[in-house]
């Protein structure tokens, strides 16, 4: 597309105070609901920044590529993952570069005497502001995405405890939903603690799954029955009364599993299973109960 | 040929598997454990299979029939030392060996074997 050299970076040179103002205007005027996300400072700043670039890749010409054109979409860039971190709308962000038009139009119309010229000018324009309209949507779009992976990772991370109650048991806290990606974690990590533990006994909390459907309990009956295969049990606890109507609704057969309804019933049952006991030492409680297990005499037969 | 050698220990068989099994090498320990139960009227087998890092389909088959075999032999077996990738694949095969007892290693082993057998001893009189 080599047109010839247009008036229209003349003219924003010419009268870019004038178009700066009216298009702080507009932009307050569009931004009229957020206008808490961004300060005016930093408003101004950024559209005096963009002007100045934009008239400076006019000038280079219209083509949309060269040095200019990319240092302004290294700008957008910037502009649109900080918008996006923000919590602005992509359309918001968008608007950025479109309610640049209005003051550009009223420009080449103010300035230019024949029509002909007006509409060749203001084609021009639309076709480079569009253009860069939607380069500022994808890169928007490309903070909003960068966001969510990393929110993704944090998930995965945090989610899969596997907690040492006492020699020889341990408690896998479950929180948030069970899909095939973090069931294969789940068990990885169980299975790995209990080689490095060496314990008996594995308590799968389900507290906090929020839902139960036949997926998650096929989920959950693999992993016990993994753990059944390295030679420990493994207790499901923490079933709250719609889970178990939902299970029983479902036709999910848990029979071989032990399940227990809280994981104080879970832990009670694990000991004993070891061959221990809570006992009370007499003393008088003062924070919290004083409660110490101890060996019992009788083991396991 | 290789063998995979079968220990008399007290009243249990102790297997080890420490190579690569293979399909003809696991025929071969199904004959020679069943043979050797026969003899010696053990009441219990204890497999460790701690340096299996690889099973298939066929392996998992074999390691049930194996139990159930000494079952008919009426001696116990105990699967001690199965490596975590092993256990995910089997579970993954839908091969979680419901007739087969397993332990983490073979003290635990042991001691399962141990108990059942005194416990069993202790009924019969």
């Amino acid at each position: 597309m080599s047109t010839p050299t247009t008036a229209l970076p003349k003219l924003l040179r010419d009268h870019q105070p004038q178009v700066l103002k009216e298009w702080k205007g507009h932009q307050q005027q569009s931004l009229a609901t957020r206008r808490d996300l961004i300060s005016d400072a930093d408003l101004a700043r950024q559209s005096e920044r963009f002007l100045q670039a934009f008239t400076e890749a006019l000038e280079s010409g219209d083509s949309g590529q060269g040095a200019a054109w990319e240092r302004l979409h290294e700008m957008l860039n910037e502009l649109a993952i900080a918008r996006a971190h923000a919590g602005f709308s992509p359309s918001d962000t968008a608007m950025f570069v479109f309610s640049l038009k209005q003051p550009v139009f009223d420009l080449i119309r103010r300035s230019m005497t024949k029509a002909e010229d007006a509409t060749r000018e203001s084609w021009q324009a639309t076709l480079a502001l569009d253009r860069l309209g939607l380069i500022t949507t994808e890169f928007h779009q490309k903070g909003r995405e960068d966001i969510i992976m990393r929110q993704q990772q944090a998930m995965m991370e945090l989610s899969t405890p596997v907690v040492t109650l006492w020699k020889g048991i341990l408690a896998l806290p479950l929180i948030g939903t069970l899909d095939s990606e973090r069931t294969q974690v789940v068990m990885e990590s169980l299975l790995q603690r209990i080689v490095q533990s060496g314990a008996s006994i594995a308590i799968l909390d389900i507290t906090g799954v929020p839902t139960v459907d036949t997926l998650v309990a096929q989920h959950l009956l693999k992993t016990v029955a993994a753990a059944r295969l390295m030679g420990a049990d493994c207790i499901i606890s923490g079933i709250r009364p719609q889970i178990a109507q939902t299970i029983v609704h479902l036709g999910v057969d848990l029979k071989d599993v032990v399940t227990k309804a809280t994981l104080a019933d879970a832990f009670a049952i694990a000991l004993t299973r070891t061959g221990l006991a809570v006992v009370s030492t007499g003393a008088t409680p003062r924070q919290g109960g004083a409660k110490a297990p101890a060996a019992s005499a009788s083991s396991e037969a | 040929m290789e063998k995979i050698p079968i220990l008399k220990m007290r009243s249990c068989l102790l297997v080890s598997i420490q190579v690569d099994m293979h399909d003809r090498l696991a025929m071969q320990l199904q004959d020679d454990l069943t043979e050797r139960i026969a003899q010696t009227g053990v009441r219990g087998v204890l497999i460790d299979i701690s340096a299996l890092d690889m099973v298939d389909s066929f392996m998992g088959r074999m390691l049930g029939n194996i139990a159930a075999m000494s079952r008919v032999l009426d001696a116990e077996t105990v699967l001690v030392g199965m490596q975590p990738a092993v256990a995910i694949t089997l579970v993954e095969l839908g091969m979680t060996l419901p007739g087969v007892r397993t332990a983490l290693n073979v003290e635990k082993g042991m001691d399962l074997l141990e108990a059942s057998i005194g416990a069993d001893e202790s009924v019969g009189g």
